[in-house]
């Protein structure tokens, strides 16, 4: 591991001076992810900020409904209110990680988790988010793990998160502050496809710092779940999990998000499933033709064409959760 | 730092153009910072370990999982995979149960951390140690002080822990001798759990 300087800030304004003054310095938070990539020399900043004191810890309730999570606030969050208006984002929480895993885990560091392909995790192999031109390993190794939509010739990785996909299938936005002021960047634009950028990996600019997530009102979210299918029955990232959200009024679907994990370089959204079940019952007929929808397009690769199977699996079972709840 | 060279830098360090480039592309990138720190600048760190004071002076690299076993002395925490995926490390952290080997020592001036040390009274074993031996919650044992650590922090997490739901709540402690069926019923035993609890 290369030797970094530290530095442990009391203020937002103090934190976000710091990486204005250091191009070099990284953000720690709860760590579970810099610093394997530390360790490993993946990461190699010449400064750590420490936003560990700096508050930001608290969900606090908005008038007119929206709550905000502060973005120290770790995955292992217990607030039954949440629970009741968000099922999506608790049960995403609680299939991530594992305990103590999510103890230290935060809301900010969770949203910017670097990918897991394991040709970006080892330095001695080519990876172009890593650096820039320098070739993909993944096209031509073990793909089984990698993305079926949204991929580039130059890169195939998935990003990891649960949590982010049920952030988007909420619409959440977060809230990033610098020494410039603050501004609000949808879930939805927070990660971006590889292209031919794959380093650039999200549109924080470097020196900005996300303080919360905000979710807007109900009762949107509230009739909504997270289905994940991994490896084994716990603590393992995410081979296809599904994010749904519906609004049912009339015995039909007025309004749904469709939302996708393990599948993409970012978290993806299904327009194509959401519009499968637009004034329709959720019935069965109507389940399949969604989960049919949401694997238009896949573009697939020998050891990973199983994921196809595995995303209307999981889709089915999400819609039809909530259908047996309605 | 009980680090040293590892397979994976003697690696980086002989092959590919990748890796050259990371390196090249670092040190521009730290010339034009223009504030290189001091290499192996240590900082101090006061932790309360097991209740007793101890001040530490650290390298900010250092893991806490570093700091316990080679400045504090203390071996119970394991170093079983380095990068999260085991468990043997758990300690509790102001109580809560964490990863050791994923954070730094020098982030955690103030805190306190409890390890399989610091569980029993004096001679008398903590109840989540004597329900794992009466039980047979183990095999070789590398494991084991990860799982009691754990399952202490879980209880205190969940003091209405049902029995179903304990192979979920200890998924962060593995365990390759397979041991879980046991290591499940010491920890109802210590919950005070019957077997349809």
């Amino acid at each position: 591991m290369r030797t970094f300087d530290y530095t442990s800030p009391r203020t937002v304004d103090e934190a976000v001076r710091l990486l204005a003054d250091h191009p070099g310095a990284d953000v720690i938070a709860g760590g579970t992810d810099l610093v394997t990539l530390l360790r490993d020399g993946i990461r190699t900043p010449t400064h750590l900020v420490d936003v560990n004191g700096l508050g930001l810890d608290e969900v606090s309730w908005q008038p007119g409904g929206a709550v905000r999570i502060g973005a120290l606030c770790r995955n292992a969050i217990d607030d039954p209110a949440l629970g009741r208006a968000y099922p999506v984002l608790v049960k995403a929480l609680r299939a991530g990680a594992s305990p103590q895993i999510r103890n230290r885990a935060t809301f900010g560091g969770n949203l910017l988790q670097s990918v897991r392909c394991p040709y970006f995790r080892l330095p001695e192999f080519a990876c172009n988010r890593r650096t820039p031109g320098a070739g993909c390993a993944a096209l031509h190794g073990d793909s089984r793990h990698h993305a079926i939509f949204g991929t580039s010739e130059n890169c195939i990785a998935v990003h990891p998160s649960d949590c982010a996909v049920a952030l988007l299938a909420l619409d959440a936005h977060v809230l990033v502050q610098s020494t410039r002021g603050t501004r609000r960047i949808p879930v939805a634009e927070l990660h971006r496809l590889p292209g031919r950028t794959p380093h650039e990996e999200h549109a924080l600019r470097r020196d900005e710092l996300i303080t919360a997530v905000e979710l807007p009102a109900g009762p949107f979210g509230a009739h909504s779940t997270y289905v994940k299918a991994r490896d084994r029955a716990s603590f393992a990232f995410a081979l296809a999990s599904a994010a749904a959200v519906v609004a049912v009024r009339g015995g039909v679907v007025r309004r749904s998000r469709i939302c996708l994990g393990g599948v993409a370089p970012k978290p993806w959204r299904s327009t194509a499933a959401e519009e499968a079940l637009r004034g329709r019952p959720l019935d069965d007929a109507v389940i399949e033709a969604a989960a049919d929808a949401a694997t238009r397009d896949a573009q697939t690769r020998p050891d990973n064409a199983y994921k196809v199977d595995l995303v209307h699996g999981v889709v089915r079972q999400a819609l039809t959760e909530l259908r047996e709840q309605s | 730092m009980s680090e040293g060279t590892n397979r994976r830098t003697v690696l980086a360090g002989g092959l590919t153009v990748g890796a050259g480039l990371a390196v090249g592309s670092t040190l521009a990138r730290t010339a034009t910072a223009g504030t290189t720190p001091a290499p192996n600048t240590r900082r101090s760190v006061s932790l309360v370990v097991n209740g007793t004071r101890r001040r530490l002076e650290v390298d900010p690299r250092t893991s806490l999982l570093d700091a316990l076993r080679d400045q504090v002395g203390l071996t119970g925490a394991k170093k079983g995979c380095d990068q999260g995926a085991c468990g043997a490390c758990t300690v509790l952290l102001n109580g809560r149960r964490v990863l050791s080997c994923l954070t730094l020592a020098v982030m955690h001036d103030g805190d306190e951390v409890t390890t399989v040390e610091g569980l029993a009274s004096g001679d008398r074993r903590h109840p989540m140690q004597q329900a794992f031996m009466d039980l047979d919650g183990f095999q070789c044992g590398f494991c084991t002080s990860g799982q009691i650590v754990s399952a202490v922090g879980l209880l205190a997490e969940k003091p209405d822990l049902r029995r179903a739901e304990i192979p979920e709540l200890m998924s962060g402690n593995l365990c390759r001798c397979a041991a879980y069926c046991n290591i499940r019923d010491a920890i109802a035993t210590a919950a005070g759990l019957g077997e349809d609890g």
